[in-house]
């Protein structure tokens, strides 16, 4: 009865070239010597000396690093709490509102929360001055609203697997309160909160919708940038652009692999250990 | 019984984060509701609430539901959307059901090769297939010769018009929107014991009938998951459409930033936002009251 | 008639590994069979054999006449009660039930028929309607019976029926289980790694160790007359001891044991003089006294005992320091046990009692 899933097997293969061949392709005309992004014109390196000239680029990428960090960490703070405040307290007056102000970001597409935070602001700018001009502020206010929430599914996933009578054996031991929750429960939950700021990272460093919608005049970030060049078609340089980023992400994701099947690893050893130490 | 029974500690955990979703989410989706029963004027900011009782304009929503060019955009909107989530659900299935087939080391590999993409730029994958689909590309070129191949002499073309088409809207959300289907269906026929398989055989069943009476009623869950995760963020798609769609078929997402930045018409930008959202509560109360049914057989 | 079912040296290696070597059986048609083992021995993946979800390397069965070869799971007139039941977690008890019925050519109104009836017979009729976590443990282990039962299967395979169950639930199934095989007659073959049950439960019993047989036969064969050191030592509790035979007389033998400081007398067994054997002797075969009792006896110090109840279980050190398990019915109540803690006492057995083996 061991018969090999051949069909299924021959379209995870279709599906993984859907993925891939695309991406392969955009790294393959990176070297393309010819103006024409899409005509092959022998190999050649120079849209990545014209890529690296580019002051542009490296600015951009600086204001995306910087928004991304800024509102991943407020995005990450503010999630965990929330995350808590949901799991832990059961009752307290406007929960409902609160369960649903945590999930409704998570389903409101991007362009509707663009364009009410553009209203919110400028109607802000009108009543009050501020924000006088839109830009780093602006949006990472954005950023983190909307970032937030993600960071909240996560740590509520994990705090509602989390054995409770940790945190009560803690309290039985003597610590205090505020005590029991450095010393127990944000340990806990740490690789949530962990994986809940790269995500928010990510979804910050990666978003045009939003940003483009909460920028001001000389805020370009490398998703801007990216959009108002791609905009008017293809061009090699973005392809340059393009394989470097995926060459960073592939090198970042393959690092942590690594790592990650390390300590397991050494988990699986310890935990052999542990057995053989029994008998 | 806990630390955060301590009044300041309780106050500032929920307070916090509270504070911050009603001024930065709450606050400015009022407003948009609000807006989208004012009036537009030619003055700046562009709109009022109309100086006649009772303040509120209604013409808006009037337009909306009457005006073709919102409906059409609806139209397009949902059913690109719906092609969007049976397309991924008819690759994603199978190499959802494939994860769980292979030998756990190579599918912890393959798993981090579907979540891979996701981490690279949106925008950029977009991209990616704006050069596959250009009139001179090798991709365009071959499918082009298979066309020619396959059709009659006279239907012969020298290069297919895949891009700015909405057939390319489609193909390009079902690349950027797969791994959302695939990993909440992975997740959930991964939970599935295969003894219940073999028991279905051994009752009788052949290997086809196992899947349709055993695995897929039980994946109906993570086939709801993934759905909306695809279904939502493509009906409200911008990116996408504005690069490789056709401006004659367009989506409500283009139709909201245009109204917006283009027309300056915020209370119909409003108007459909709301409109828009509306029809994406269904979906979601239907999401949640399977996810509560989910919670309720544990 | 014991051609029912015919396992003819069958083997299965995964990789390097032999799960079952040379295995070669015969089970009577209506008969409860049993094959038990520790985890490991075998007897899953035979079971999984006849089922259908695994093909031997090498060797062939037949049921009922028919070779079993490349015949699928689903096409066997043989079903399984999975030691987890594997019940349908989206189905209702009755669908669960029903489930294998939809293959057979019968009309709705047979089908509901069987249906109740397979109800009936496991006393679930007022949870048809239910879902599997909707039921207590012992209803599901009675649905998932009903459901392997539904279709009439030749065979009924039960992986670890009532490993699941708790003790006093586990007793009544034992019997439950009994009186439907009666019922419906249909051939059990069990694979379990619990003695007992095997022993309540079946008409004959294969141990397995390492993936292969050591010993088929009755409960009473397999606990009174086990072939060698491993189906005496699995089966029920004992104590060995090193032996030499010295004589062979008509119906009785005479055996050195060192431990014993001198020589014993056992029922007959196949073994010539100067021997290397295994003497064995069960906790419930010895018995206690103060004074020497007559025939084979040995002298120790109580070193433990345990109370519990309708008996008590006595750990006797013998001079040369080896240790042996009695148990003594405590017949009296409130009398005072037969030895207390460091009392010097008689360990006798009758010549019958003590079981002979080989190496």
């Amino acid at each position: 009865m061991t018969r090999r899933p051949t069909f299924l097997l021959s379209v995870l293969a279709f599906g993984f070239a859907f993925f891939y061949v695309p991406i392969l392709s955009m790294m393959v005309y990176s070297f393309n010597a010819s103006r024409l992004a899409t005509v092959w014109g022998g190999f050649s390196t120079k849209w990545y000396g014209a890529l690296m000239s580019n002051s542009q680029v490296g600015e951009a990428l600086l204001l995306s690093l910087k928004i991304a960090l800024v509102s991943s960490t407020l995005a990450t703070i503010l999630g965990t709490l929330a995350g808590i405040a949901l799991v832990r307290f059961t009752k307290f007056r406007g929960r409902t509102l609160f369960s649903g102000l945590v999930t409704a970001p998570l389903i409101m597409p991007e362009v509707i929360t663009g364009v009410s935070a553009l209203i919110f602001f400028l109607l802000l700018a009108g009543w009050i001055g501020w924000p006088a001009q839109r830009g780093f502020t602006t949006i990472t206010l954005a950023h983190v609203t909307f970032s937030m929430v993600f960071v909240t599914t996560i740590v509520q996933a994990r705090l509602l697997q989390s054995d409770r009578a940790i945190e009560e054996a803690a309290m039985d031991l003597g610590t205090r309160p505020w005590g029991v929750l450095w010393d127990i429960t944000l340990p806990v939950i740490s690789p949530a909160i962990l994986s809940g700021w790269l995500l928010a990272f990510t979804i910050s460093l990666d978003d045009v919708v939003i940003t483009s919608f909460t920028t001001g005049p000389g805020s370009t970030t490398l998703p801007l940038l990216i959009w108002s060049k791609v905009k008017l078609g293809v061009t090699p340089d973005i392809n340059a652009l393009a394989t470097l980023m995926v060459l960073a992400v592939g090198l970042g994701v393959a690092v942590a692999g690594v790592v990650m099947n390390r300590a397991e690893a050494r988990r699986l050893a310890d935990e052999r250990l542990a057995y053989r130490a029994q008998g | 019984m806990g630390w955060f029974h301590r009044r300041g500690w309780r106050d500032l955990i929920i307070g916090l984060p509270y504070l911050w979703l009603v001024l930065f989410f709450l606050v400015p989706f009022a407003i948009v509701i609000a807006m989208s029963v004012a009036t537009k004027t030619p003055t700046a900011p562009p709109f009022s609430f109309g100086g006649a009782h009772p303040w509120v304009n209604l013409s808006t929503y009037q337009r909306l539901l009457t005006e073709p060019l919102y409906l059409r955009a609806f139209l397009i909107s949902l059913t690109n959307a719906a092609a969007t989530t049976l397309f991924c659900l008819g690759l994603g299935y199978p190499m959802a059901l494939a994860l769980t087939r292979v030998s756990r080391a190579s599918r912890n590999i393959l798993l981090m090769l579907v979540i891979l993409p996701f981490w690279t730029s949106f925008l950029l994958r977009v991209y990616a297939w704006m050069g596959l689909m250009g009139k001179s590309s090798w991709f365009n070129q071959g499918l082009t010769s298979a066309w020619n191949w396959l059709v009659p002499a006279d239907w012969a073309v020298t290069s297919l018009p895949l891009m700015h088409s909405n057939f390319a809207v489609v193909l390009v959300m079902v690349y950027t929107y797969l791994p959302f289907m695939i990993l909440p269906l992975y997740a959930s026929l991964e939970r599935l014991d295969p003894i219940l398989d073999e028991a279905a055989l051994d009752l009788g069943s052949r290997p086809w009938q196992v899947f349709l009476d055993v695995t897929l009623p039980q994946s109906v869950p993570g086939i709801i998951a993934g759905g909306l995760l695809v279904f939502i963020p493509a009906a409200g798609e911008l990116v996408i459409p504005t690069l490789v769609g056709d401006a004659a078929t367009p989506m409500i997402g283009r139709v909201i930033s245009d109204q917006f930045s283009q027309a300056r018409d915020w209370p119909m930008a409003s108007a459909v936002a709301v409109a828009l959202l509306a029809l994406m509560v269904g979906p979601t109360m239907l999401y949640s009251h399977y996810q509560a049914r989910a919670e309720g057989t544990k | 008639m014991a051609d029912f079912l015919q396992i003819q040296g069958v083997s299965k290696s995964f990789g390097p590994f032999q799960a079952v070597r040379d295995v070669t059986l015969s089970v009577a048609q209506g008969e409860i069979f049993s094959l038990l083992g520790g985890s490991g021995c075998g007897k899953t993946t035979l079971l999984r054999m006849l089922a259908g979800f695994e093909d031997p390397t090498a060797g062939r069965i037949f049921l009922d006449g028919r070779d079993m070869a490349g015949v699928p799971p689903w096409a066997r007139p043989v079903h399984m009660m999975f030691q987890s039941y594997a019940l349908f977690p989206h189905m209702t008890v009755e669908a669960n039930i029903s489930y294998g019925l939809k293959h057979d050519a019968l009309t709705p109104a047979q089908r509901r028929d069987r249906v109740r009836e397979m109800l009936d017979l496991v006393q679930l009729t007022p949870t048809a309607t239910r879902k599997p976590h909707q039921i207590s443990g012992g209803q599901r282990q009675r649905v998932a019976l009903a459901r392997a039962l539904a279709r009439q299967p030749k065979l009924l395979l039960l992986d670890e029926p009532l490993a699941a169950l708790d003790k006093k639930l586990r007793e009544h199934t034992q019997f439950e289980l009994m009186s439907i095989q009666a019922r419906t007659g249909v051939t059990f073959i069990v694979v379990t790694h619990d003695q007992e049950e095997a022993m309540t439960l079946s008409d004959r019993i294969a141990v397995m160790d390492r993936g292969q047989v050591q010993q088929v036969g009755s409960p009473t064969e397999i606990y009174e007359y086990p072939v060698n050191r491993f189906v005496a030592s699995f089966i029920g509790a004992i104590t060995s001891f090193d032996a030499e035979v010295v004589a062979r007389d008509a119906g009785f033998l005479t055996l050195h044991v060192p431990d014993f400081g001198g020589q014993v007398t056992t029922r007959e067994a196949d073994f010539a003089p100067g021997t290397r054997v295994t003497l064995a002797l069960r906790p419930e075969k010895l018995v206690i006294s103060k004074d020497r009792p007559p025939g084979n006896a040995v002298q120790g110090v109580v070193k433990d005992l345990a109370y519990f109840g309708k008996d008590s279980l006595y750990r006797i050190t013998l001079a040369s320091g080896a240790l042996v398990q009695a148990h003594a019915v405590n017949q009296a109540r409130g009398a005072a046990m037969v030895a207390d803690w460091d009392d010097q006492v008689w360990l006798s057995f009758q010549p019958s009692a003590a079981i002979v083996l080989g190496g």
